[in-house]
């Protein structure tokens, strides 16, 4: 495989252009542009698949778009794509407002949620196919497919049919074929759904490092929220057509703006509390109030699990319903004397002695939090 | 350490109930398909054990090749088989191309569509509509006493068989067969069609390929095993076909299904039963060869349509 030095060295800052024109030499690697969606509208019969969505991307960042099914993220990123056609809206990439130039003029590289390769290529022909497409000299686009398979770890399979190759394998394929045309953006949809646990987590840190190699604007549309905070530099949840909120991943997940947010992302208890003078009182401690949370009286609190605190306690608030053993952690869920329930995140050590029946004491770490309207 | 040295131990295989379970699995699975071997013994395997036997026996079942050189030096048996291979080629050629567009059509509307639904019913029926009912059909439609024959003759004074009665000729066959052709087409080639994944499409359109670009490089390649392997069915269809023929044609045998007709109930030449068996080995031949290319074709693509 390609060492990440050697393929940072080809990589200049040069951008293909839209119109693909007869050339001897592929377009360069690498370089980001800016991309901004204003207000992009679709509806689908009386669902509104966009509903006043605006995102921008700065150039070279990754983005992940992640949302429930139906949340409207993937027809953002085909709209983009030039794929799917808007009610109203613009899409503008480098300065240019392209919301109506065709697909296939649109310069960008789009890797599918699986079966995308052509089937009559093999893994060469199909990374170069789009440097054919723009009458790239035979020798030099079978040199950037054979360059492309090496960064993306498959040198040696340059030979094969998709049908030869694993489901990772032709994800990776799919890949080096949407970097071939050296896009200005990248789209990514949902590329590691179909695939196994294991190869997911694999694929996912391999992408991420060829995105940053060649610093492409990279769009991403995904579900998981885990493959979302561990490959973007910025995560925008999206909920009915709408970004709920757009931000760094260690924000999104410590920050959440909404309920929405805090519940998609992560896991959230729901405890009574009570609002007052800018402060929230859960569980018997003061707890710091994040932005849009109400500002006063009788609320539901968002509180994480890892910052509920479990100590065994005869004279307790609580008693253990099932603790859970999760190898490097463990979860507890607890019972409250008011009968509500909270799920406290405790080391494997704590999982293993807070049998079901313990009395115990829940307290919660001062950390802000969302208070929302009971 | 010597554990590691020592040779590892033999495979054996398990005794005992256990492979009399997996014995007694594997009987019923063949047991199952016995009804479908049987079927192939007595529709197929048998009769063409008579054919190539009978092909070179004498009257009295003695080896001979008297009824192949007949058939190879025959004029008008070689005139049947060039005449059934250029009807066959002819229809399967118009069937394969008119029934592609039909499929292509079906294929763009929506999957639940009326449409799709009352084309495809259609064409199951259409497709297996041949034989004297269709030839009665076109008799009764294009015949010299047909009904768009008459009406043109009352009301516009034209007779369109004032030339010969086209319909009875090699143009009539070929009409007549490219009307059952064509929905047996759409059958065939309509799931190839739907095979062709929409993200093909897309993924070309974003590599910057235009719709001719990506039939071009893509789908094009993608259905021509598909195409050329319907095409061949088609052919052996056509081939194949007898009854259609037999009820449209009452003088002569132009075609090679007609020549055994004749050989096996000529009244006036007799004794040539064998030479029907030769004729029909010929056919047997022809249509193995382009069964062997249609299994060709249908495995190279199935791995591509997967």
């Amino acid at each position: 495989m390609t060492s990440p030095n050697k393929v940072t060295n080809k990589v200049t800052n040069k951008v293909q252009t839209d119109s693909p024109a007869a050339t001897s030499e592929p377009p360069a690697l690498g370089g980001g542009v800016e991309v901004r969606l204003v207000d992009l509208r679709r509806t689908y019969g009386t669902v509104h698949a966009l509903d006043g969505l605006s995102l921008d991307l700065q150039p070279g960042e990754l983005v992940a778009l992640l949302g429930p099914s139906g949340c409207g993220k993937t027809t953002a990123l085909r709209a983009l794509a030039g794929l799917e056609e808007l009610d109203s809206g613009t899409v503008m990439v480098d300065g240019k407002d392209i919301t109506r130039v065709s697909a296939h003029r649109r310069n960008m590289g789009m890797v599918f949620q699986a079966y995308s390769l052509f089937p009559n290529m093999t893994a060469r022909d199909n990374v170069a196919y789009g440097l054919r497409l723009r009458k790239t000299a035979a020798a030099a686009r079978r040199k950037r497919a054979d360059e492309l398979l090496e960064l993306v770890g498959l040198g040696t399979h340059a030979t094969r049919y998709p049908h030869q190759l694993s489901g990772g394998q032709q994800q990776r394929v799919a890949l080096a074929r949407a970097l071939a045309i050296a896009p200005q953006v990248l789209l990514l949809d949902e590329p590691l759904s179909a695939l196994d646990a294991k190869v997911r987590a694999q694929l996912r840190d391999e992408i991420r490092r060829v995105q940053r190699e060649v610093g492409t604007t990279t769009l991403f549309v995904t579900h998981d929220q885990e493959e979302a905070l561990a490959m973007a530099d910025r995560v925008g949840v999206m909920s009915a057509g709408q970004l709920q909120q757009i931000a760094p991943p260690a924000e999104l997940y410590e920050r959440p703006r909404t309920a929405f947010v805090a519940e998609f992302v992560g896991l959230t208890n729901r405890v009574p509390g009570t609002v007052d003078d800018g402060r929230v009182r859960v569980l018997g401690t003061d707890l710091p109030l994040l932005e849009g949370s109400v500002t006063t009286g009788a609320a539901t609190v968002l509180v994480r699990p890892e910052a509920v605190e479990v100590a065994p306690d005869d004279d307790g608030n609580g008693r253990v319903v099932a603790p859970t053993y999760l190898g490097s952690l463990g979860r507890v869920e607890i019972r409250m004397h008011d009968d509500s329930v909270v799920l406290a995140q405790v080391t494997s050590h704590q999982a293993t002695e807070l049998t079901p029946g313990t009395p115990v004491r829940v307290t919660v770490r001062p950390t802000p939090v969302l208070a929302i309207a009971p | 350490m010597t554990d590691m040295l020592a040779p590892a131990p033999a495979q054996t295989r398990p005794t005992g109930p256990a492979t009399r379970r997996g014995a007694g699995r594997r009987l019923s699975a063949y047991l199952g398909v016995v009804p479908f071997l049987a079927f192939v013994t007595v529709f197929l395997l048998w009769p063409t054990y008579i054919v190539v036997t009978g092909a070179f026996q004498d009257d009295q079942g003695q080896f001979t090749m008297s009824n192949v050189e007949a058939v190879l030096s025959g004029p008008a048996y070689l005139d049947s088989f060039l005449v059934s291979i250029a009807l066959s080629l002819v229809t399967a050629a118009l069937g394969a191309v008119f029934g592609a567009l039909l499929a292509w059509a079906v294929a763009e509307g929506r999957p639940d569509g009326l449409l799709r639904r009352c084309v495809v019913a259609a064409s199951g029926v259409l497709a297996q509509f041949g034989g004297v009912m269709l030839a009665f059909a076109f008799l009764a439609t294009f015949g010299f006493n047909g009904f768009i024959t008459l009406l043109l003759a009352d009301t516009l004074g034209i007779d369109p068989l004032s030339g010969g009665g086209w319909i009875y000729g090699f143009a009539g066959l070929a009409v007549v067969y490219t009307y059952f052709q064509i929905p047996l087409m759409l059958i065939v080639f309509l799931p190839a069609l739907e095979g062709l994944k929409p993200q093909w499409r897309e993924a070309s359109d974003s590599l910057g390929g235009s719709g001719w670009a990506y039939w071009r490089h893509v789908g094009g390649p993608i259905l021509s095993p598909s195409f050329a392997g319907a095409a061949l069915l088609l052919f052996a269809n056509a081939f194949s076909a007898y009854a259609t023929a037999a009820a449209l044609i009452s003088q002569g045998s132009p075609l090679a299904p007609l020549q055994i007709r004749s050989a096996l109930t000529s009244e006036t030449v007799l004794g040539q039963a064998n030479v029907g068996k030769a004729l029909a080995l010929g056919m047997v031949i022809v249509v193995a060869v382009v069964m062997t290319l249609y299994a060709l074709l249908q495995r190279r693509t199935s791995k591509w349509l997967r």
